[in-house]
């Protein structure tokens, strides 16, 4: 084996099935954050602003959008995800005894597709706080789409 | 006793066809009795592999009733009433009837490096003395070097019947039974091969390769310990071990 390929080698599927694993884990944390903040609010109060309306109403959807932890929340959940779901993807594939170059090309078409995602998310995360944020500091400014 | 017995010959046959035949059963009577029998009274074409008769050799595993055995080491009654059906071991080349072609398997056994691997060569190549290995070091590898180089694991792993490329339970268990084995130094050489894509991280921890060992080596025990040492080095939490010496060889 060559040095190039060793160093390939070397640091490849032990990171990458580390990360996936701890990745798995960080969902499930956050994913009971979420299932807490939207089906449990009444019970625990939880970024819930008006109590006698849904979680899904778009008052407590813009209480819980102004929040920079949400948000972080939120972005930081849609990266995992991501990356473990991509990355149980890219095992399937490479089950079907793909050739070498192929994998390859997979790999990096997986990679792309998870930044573009990630990124449109985080616009999406992001636009929502700065709109709340500002709804909440302007209540007489018309909020369109609310 | 019907022995349903799967026939095929590269080159010659198109396909496998199954080949059925009487056999007479006797008390005690194992699959590779009446497969002698088939040879000896009614088709003496027939062709498989076995050496040792008592589940030691590990050269006749095949696909007794669907799942892989040891021909020698499985009695008729215990499988079956009436029909027993044969084939060579899944996920191997046939060279001929009941005939695998593991050379597959070997060579990815190969791969891991299953011997002992020190730094001290000059030493390996001219030895002065015995390394010093306590009971409780054995105890870490005992029970992976029973391993017999059947096939049988990899004929069950789901894993191997997709990608051919997977190492497979087999080798992965021999490079555990060489990572814990106190006199070996090679782990981190290993380390590139099993942590490479088609490495150990690919098993989906369907455990029919234990269920179907049978000398009870448990390969989805040890792929999964090789996953937590692969791990725990590349978060550097593993245990630093030096291989042992010969500072204790009077200890015995």
């Amino acid at each position: 084996m060559r040095e190039g390929e060793m160093k390939q080698v070397e640091g490849g599927e032990t990171a990458y099935w580390t990360w996936h694993m701890a990745a798995g884990v960080a969902i499930f944390a956050l994913l009971g954050l979420h299932m807490t903040t939207m089906h449990l609010g009444g019970l625990t109060g939880l970024f819930v602003a008006y109590p006698t309306e849904q979680a899904v109403s778009p008052a407590n959807s813009h209480t819980r959008d102004a929040s920079l932890f949400l948000t972080v929340v939120y972005i930081l959940l849609l990266g995992l995800a991501l990356y473990h779901g991509l990355y149980g993807l890219r095992t399937m594939l490479f089950e079907l005894t793909l050739k070498p170059a192929t994998e390859q090309a997979v790999t990096t078409a997986l990679v792309v597709v998870g930044l573009l995602l990630l990124g449109f998310g985080t616009w999406a995360a992001v636009a929502a706080h700065q709109g709340a944020a500002y709804h909440i500091a302007s209540p007489e400014a018309v909020y369109v789409g609310g | 006793m019907t022995f349903h017995i799967l026939r095929y010959t590269p080159g010659k046959d198109t396909k496998p066809c199954i080949t059925a035949y009487q056999v007479p059963l006797k008390l005690g009577m194992t699959v590779l009795d009446g497969l002698y029998y088939i040879k000896e009274n009614l088709d003496p074409s027939l062709a498989w592999r076995s050496s040792c008769r008592m589940g030691v050799c590990g050269s006749c595993g095949m696909l007794v009733n669907g799942l892989p055995r040891l021909a020698c080491n499985t009695q008729i009654k215990e499988v079956a009433d009436t029909r027993v059906a044969l084939g060579p071991l899944p996920n191997f080349d046939i060279i001929r009837d009941l005939v695998p072609d593991l050379t597959s398997m070997f060579d990815k056994h190969l791969e891991v490096s299953p011997f002992i691997q020190r730094e001290d060569e000059v030493d390996i190549n001219n030895p002065e003395g015995e390394y010093y290995q306590s009971p409780e070091d054995l105890e870490h590898y005992l029970q992976f070097s029973f391993c017999i180089k059947c096939g049988c694991c990899m004929a069950a792993c789901p894993t191997s019947a997709t990608d051919a490329r997977y190492l497979g339970p087999m080798p992965l268990t021999q490079a555990l039974r060489y990572n814990n084995d106190s006199r070996d130094g090679g782990a981190e050489k290993r380390a590139l091969r099993i942590g490479s894509r088609h490495g150990v991280f690919r098993c989906h921890y369907a455990g029919e390769c234990s269920r179907v060992c049978p000398k009870g080596v448990d390969p989805a025990k040890a792929i999964q310990l090789l996953k937590r040492q692969l791990v725990a080095g590349y978060l550097g939490l593993a245990r630093r071990r030096k291989p042992c010496g010969k500072q204790g060889l009077n200890r015995r």
